[in-house]
């Protein structure tokens, strides 16, 4: 305590004068904590304490240098193509495009129920393993750095289907992250943002027009 | 004698265990916080389930606000000046000493080069109100976002993580032009700042 005891009133002569004097040294705390409350409420406002959190995304390379080994071709039943379109509204089909059939574009949602029941119902398998892992971490079987080694292992496995996002000009951020961050929920390794084509406009004007499209046009 | 004494007690509390606890709040707050950035415009990052964190230095990050306007904050002084110099030095535009100082006290800047020096010539107070009518060009035909992370790049060196941090409601056509320049200058790797979903 950062006071010393003393007589009230300190050096009061009481008995004679040859007791030393007693000073009382009782400091007031009060202003102290006033200014540090200040200062704590000026840091609290003023910081942030967490960081923000992140998606590390990796993009395909520009480099039209890149021979015909180094690219990979995606088989087309293990192909699923997003199609994020303007209002909040998202597509997909499954392998390759069918211009002339326009039921094979279905349109979902981005909540659990759309978009995600139908990529995990492709990546059953990919990710009950995952699930499995996330429960053995939990009962602390296996540590943080053995699941995320076998989490990326699972990710990359050969069966897992391929993503191919796509978005066009009336799409917004937060589409691309929520399509990004299904891969993430659904435990897909393999996913990629690629660029909007005049065969997605077509596939999609078909689409609500109730194949109007397809049938003016020949095949 | 035989009175019953009520105690006088002193009303006067001590405050120091209170002032102990205070300054140990102060402590912590002042060691494991970071400052806010100022931003010039208000962007609210979509959420994810990403629960991983961003480093804490060597960062260049792109805030991108709904209506599309680019800005770039880094956080080593020596290297915005450098980067300022060799976008400048494209530009033919020559940089003095203090214009150089104003510049790397910038919390974040997004001026088409060649208003720059009427932006650094401004006052404080000024910049921050004009700051967010500006932004960087990010289209094809004068793309100095390009230039500004190349030499971004090149004065940080390999180390340096790029990280975007958009509002949800931007257009993806934004995010389309900042990804293909990016891609453009091989930089394939970057971190998209997003908030924790609850």
């Amino acid at each position: 305590m950062a006071e010393i005891q003393s007589n009230e009133g300190g050096g009061k002569k009481k008995k004679g004068g040859s007791k030393q004097k007693k000073l009382s040294v009782h400091i007031d705390f009060t202003p102290m904590v006033d200014m540090n409350m200040l200062l704590i409420t000026f840091f609290m406002l003023c910081t942030s304490l967490s960081k923000p959190q992140t998606m590390e995304i990796s993009m395909p390379s520009n480099d039209k240098k890149i021979t015909k080994e180094d690219q990979s071709e995606v088989k087309a039943s293990q192909a699923i193509t997003l199609v994020l379109a303007g209002g909040d509204s998202i597509f997909y089909y499954t392998g390759l495009p069918d211009y002339g059939n326009y039921k094979s574009l279905k349109l979902t949602s981005y909540d659990a129920k759309g978009l995600r029941a139908f990529l995990l119902s492709k990546n059953t398998e990919a990710a009950l393993k995952v699930e499995d892992l996330k429960k053995q971490k939990a009962d602390l079987k296996i540590s943080q750095e053995e699941y995320s080694k076998q989490v990326s292992v699972i990710r990359s496995g050969k069966n897992t289907p391929t993503v191919i996002i796509k978005a066009n000009d009336r799409a917004n951020y937060k589409n691309l992250i929520d399509a990004l961050d299904e891969m993430q929920i659904c435990s897909i390794g393999k996913y990629v943002i690629d660029k909007w084509t005049t065969g997605e406009t077509y596939l999609i004007t078909n689409y609500r027009g109730n194949g109007s499209l397809s049938k003016s046009t020949p095949k | 004698m035989s009175k019953v004494k009520v105690a006088r007690k002193s009303t006067r509390i001590d405050m120091t265990a209170m002032s102990d606890v205070t300054v140990l709040l102060l402590t912590f707050f002042m060691l494991t916080s970071t400052f806010v950035k100022k931003e010039p415009v208000q962007v609210t990052t979509p959420a994810s389930v990403s629960e991983i964190k961003i480093p804490e230095t060597n960062i260049l990050s792109i805030l991108i606000d709904p209506k599309g306007k680019v800005f770039m904050s880094m956080d080593k002084q020596a290297d915005m000046v450098n980067t300022l110099d060799s976008v400048g030095n494209q530009y033919g535009i020559t940089f003095t000493d203090v214009e150089k100082n104003k510049f790397k006290l910038l919390p974040t800047f997004g001026i088409p080069i060649k208003s720059m020096k009427a932006f650094l010539a401004l006052k404080p107070e000024e910049r921050d109100k004009v700051l967010a009518n500006y932004g960087i060009p990010t289209d094809s035909t004068d793309n100095q976002f390009k230039l500004w992370v190349r030499a971004a790049r090149k004065s940080n060196g390999p180390d340096l993580r790029i990280a975007i941090k958009a509002d949800q409601a931007t257009p993806y056509k934004v995010i389309k032009d900042v990804m293909s320049s990016l891609q453009d200058l091989r930089e394939n790797r970057y971190n998209l700042i997003t908030a924790l979903k609850k």
